[in-house]
């Protein structure tokens, strides 16, 4: 009963990360990419670092080996946080720094970000 | 230490994640403009942190989950590095 669980995880997490890494190659745009290739991996990372957590706490709690499963379970635990903090917030500097860069969404009939980013409002104070 | 799951699963899941790493390289390697090719770095980085997480359970070893956090943090820095670089303007 167990495994079948770990192995629902599992497959949910791959199936996630091959979702994100498709929409990566078949989108039109910077950030229509982004949108794939950031939400999907970080969704499909929880699954797979949740079931290695089960796995842990199943050896730590069940199968009595205290410390295999604690500091498998503990440090897979940092390792997810670590995913969690790190990963919205580069995508959110990606899609600032592609913004300022200039390139613009594809099919985009209005861009309401366009006259709020500091350097263009300087641009329109010249 | 873990004998209630089939390793061999372990390692179809690390074949299917080196797949979609495949994946994301074809962009690094096609993509039209820098930040394309930024966001397929990002996405390679995240599933090489999943995949260092499996190989640590199959071979048992906790240091390889170390280094998958370490990684992560590394790697954050780096990507918000090049994306102030690509901004542009001074530092």
């Amino acid at each position: 009963m167990f495994e079948i669980i770990i192995y629902i995880f599992l497959g949910v997490g791959v199936f996630f990360n091959l979702l994100g890494s498709l929409g990566l190659l078949r989108f039109p745009d910077v950030y229509t990419r982004l949108h794939a290739g950031t939400k999907c991996t970080t969704f499909g990372a929880i699954f797979i670092t949740v079931s290695v957590i089960l796995i842990g706490l199943k050896i730590w709690f069940f199968d009595g080996n205290l410390a295999n499963g604690s500091s498998l379970a503990i440090h897979t635990a940092v390792a997810l946080a670590a995913i969690l903090l790190t990963n919205p917030t580069g995508a959110h500097a990606l899609a600032r720094s592609a913004h300022k860069s200039g390139i613009k969404p594809v099919g985009a009939v209005i861009d309401e970000l366009d006259n709020k980013t500091e350097k263009n409002k300087k641009e329109d104070d010249e | 230490m873990i004998d209630f799951i089939d390793l061999n699963v372990l390692l179809l899941v690390l074949g299917l994640l080196f797949l979609s790493i495949l994946m994301a390289l074809i962009r690094v390697i096609k993509g039209p403009t820098a930040p394309d090719r930024i966001v397929g770095l990002d996405t390679i980085n995240t599933i090489v942190i999943v995949s260092m997480i499996i190989f640590g359970l199959y071979k048992e070893a906790v240091i390889y989950i170390d280094v998958a956090i370490v990684y992560a943090f590394l790697s954050f820095i780096s990507t918000l590095f090049i994306a102030k670089y690509l901004e542009g303007g001074d530092f």
